[in-house]
């Protein structure tokens, strides 16, 4: 069997994921502290908890932005996720590329839909 | 190079019912294969939560459906069912949170000792478990 590590791998066109794994890391903290700003915000806004208070919190334009911002990252984190548990379980090429497609399709479809969601408050 | 790049056992069709369930897991194997689950079962219901955050932020009207969801339910999913799903939401996203940041903190730290993998691992159970109960408990208004 070929060795594909160490001083002997085959290196052309593989990044051995390092890239993927450190944006995996810089995604996760950032989905972490927006949920923790997003609790602030429930938790330090005035009046009761409804549908004003709630709509208010992605109402200003930068909590828009950095919405998206954090859409994007979860994008993002959910592909490399995914990819890894496809990657470990479903072996036949034709199926997992099927799978991997899918998986985009999915995770674009439900970022279009956020955004639109998002500019609509 | 004889005995050390001897070949390594290769385990093939384990059956999902008679050999997986004799693995002795550890907590830290626990954590490990519920942050895939979890992360895998918010990937499935990434739509749900789209349709969550529409509904909820959208206007007081489709507010008012947001709320009918979990008392009337909504389609052919009664109330309690709906519950359910979404209390499964909490758990899942409470577990990969936490359960990440550990992760991330071994990474960034290189604390990989055996003893502090299974008492991170411990706590990341007791407290993903234990806040879902107390948010489960909220959500079926038993406080």
């Amino acid at each position: 069997m070929a060795v594909n590590y160490g001083t002997q791998r085959i290196t052309p066109g593989a990044h051995f994921g390092t890239r993927d794994w450190l944006a995996q890391r810089i995604t996760a903290t950032l989905l972490t502290l927006f949920t923790l700003l997003v609790i602030a915000e429930v938790v330090f806004s005035s009046g009761p908890i409804g549908y004003e208070s709630w709509a208010a919190i992605f109402a200003p334009q930068w909590m828009k932005a950095l919405t998206l911002a954090v859409f994007v990252s979860l994008g993002y984190h959910v592909w490399v996720g995914m990819r890894n548990i496809w990657m470990d379980y479903v072996k036949p090429p034709g199926i997992r590329l099927g799978l991997h497609v899918f998986t985009i399709v999915w995770l674009v479809a439900c970022m279009g839909w956020a955004v639109q969601v998002l500019w609509r408050i | 190079m004889t005995e050390v790049t001897r070949k390594r056992p290769e385990f093939r069709n384990i059956n999902a019912f008679t050999d997986l369930t004799t693995y002795r897991m550890t907590p830290a194997a626990w954590v490990s294969i519920l942050h895939r689950a979890s992360g895998g079962l918010m990937f499935l219901l990434l739509p749900l939560m789209v349709w969550l955050f529409d509904v909820s932020v959208s206007s007081e009207i489709s507010f008012a459906g947001f709320t009918s969801a979990f008392s009337a339910g909504v389609g052919f999913v009664p109330g309690w069912l709906f519950k359910l799903v979404v209390l499964a939401i909490i758990w899942a996203y409470l577990h990969h949170l936490i359960a990440g940041v550990r992760h991330v903190y071994m990474d960034a730290t290189h604390k990989v000792t055996k003893e502090f993998g299974k008492s991170t691992a411990l706590a990341t159970l007791v407290l993903s478990i234990g806040l879902t109960v107390v948010l489960g408990a909220k959500l079926f208004g038993l406080y």
